[in-house]
């Protein structure tokens, strides 16, 4: 197809090179710290190519891993999947397709591939932007969490601060979503709630009252509208 | 880690991705609910960073880690990439934990 050849994709392209690579890093350190937390390599795997949302399954490995219930793990790595439905209403008028085609589309519905396809400009090229960056993450995300699942087994994390690869990587995702207001908001008071509550309460519960931090986007906008964060 | 457990995740997350793709379609969520659903990642990524980086258990406890995250809140704030940002959390951590 000759859309592929686009300049307009190039971008699309170069970004999936370096966002595969980042992708694949975060990937193996998810792996690792899964093996830690006391999942199988099989389950960690599984994790990775059923959930596919980086955030929920890190969140669920280390409520897991710092001796929190199955049930708050859950609640927290579920709350974290919700908002790929608001990426999913965001993409749906732009990927024209069968429902088998938008079945697979659902899957590759993420933080990454909506936010490439939200560069472009027509439906065309935010369709393309969306399969390319969905799939290449796709692929780094699983290889990389094989290969960290498996490198898991034989190191011990801690010895090479693994333990804050996670920790680093949120904070460099977290880092955009802060130039609005409401977010930069919603992000302080979830990071409060949360410190507030992990001496009194269960493992897991502080991240579950964190949410109750979005409700800072109840009161109505003076003006502009708010955008989606990615 | 069980496997119902996984399966559950899988199940619930793939649920999010379709109700939005595919049922929802083009009909809008009212306006509050996309306000609140948009901050969803901020609140929430902003605990697990506080989760990670200060919580042991239940206890708080600046150790280590909390020496990398600044670290790497040095490095975003810089706009390093992704991957930069996540090797030098790692490697501070690692040093700061072998220095002490």
């Amino acid at each position: 197809m000759a859309l592929w050849r686009d300049p307009r994709l190039r971008p699309v392209f170069a970004a999936c090179v370096t966002l595969g690579f980042a992708v694949g890093v975060f990937a193996i350190s998810f792996g690792v710290s899964s093996v830690a937390a006391g999942a199988t390599v099989g389950q960690t795997c599984a994790l990775s190519l059923l959930v596919f949302t980086g955030a929920s399954q890190v969140s669920a490995v280390s409520v897991i891993g710092s001796g929190g219930s199955a049930a708050s793990a859950f609640g927290g790595a579920a709350l974290l999947a919700a908002r790929n439905g608001v990426y999913g209403l965001a993409m749906a008028p732009h990927l024209k397709g069968r429902l088998p085609t938008r079945l697979i589309a659902a899957q590759l519905t993420i933080d990454e591939s909506t936010a490439m396809a939200a560069a472009q400009d027509d439906d065309a090229h935010k369709s393309a932007a969306f399969w390319i960056t969905g799939l290449s993450v796709y692929l780094f995300w699983n290889v990389g969490t094989l290969i960290g699942a498996l490198l898991g087994t034989a190191i011990d994390p801690s010895t090479y601060g693994l333990d804050a690869a996670f920790p680093a990587a949120f904070v460099a995702i977290l880092f955009p979503l802060l130039r609005e207001r409401r977010p930069a908001l919603a992000a302080l008071l979830g990071g409060a709630i949360c410190l507030v509550l992990i001496p009194f309460t269960p493992v897991g519960v502080p991240i579950l009252c964190a949410a109750l931090a979005i409700l800072v986007g109840v009161p109505a906008p003076p003006l502009q509208t708010v955008q989606v964060a990615r | 880690m069980s496997w119902s457990f996984v399966l559950l995740l899988s199940a619930t997350a793939y649920a999010f991705k379709v109700l939005g793709l595919v049922l929802v379609g083009d009909r809008t969520l009212p306006p509050v609910f996309e306000r609140c659903l948009a901050l969803i990642p901020a609140a929430l990524i902003a605990a697990i960073v506080m989760l990670n980086t200060f919580a042991h258990g239940q206890h708080l406890q600046i150790d280590a880690r909390a020496a990398g995250v600044g670290a790497a809140v040095v490095a975003a704030w810089r706009k390093a990439p992704l991957i930069v940002v996540i090797v030098i959390g790692a490697a501070v951590t690692a040093l700061v934990r072998r220095l002490s």
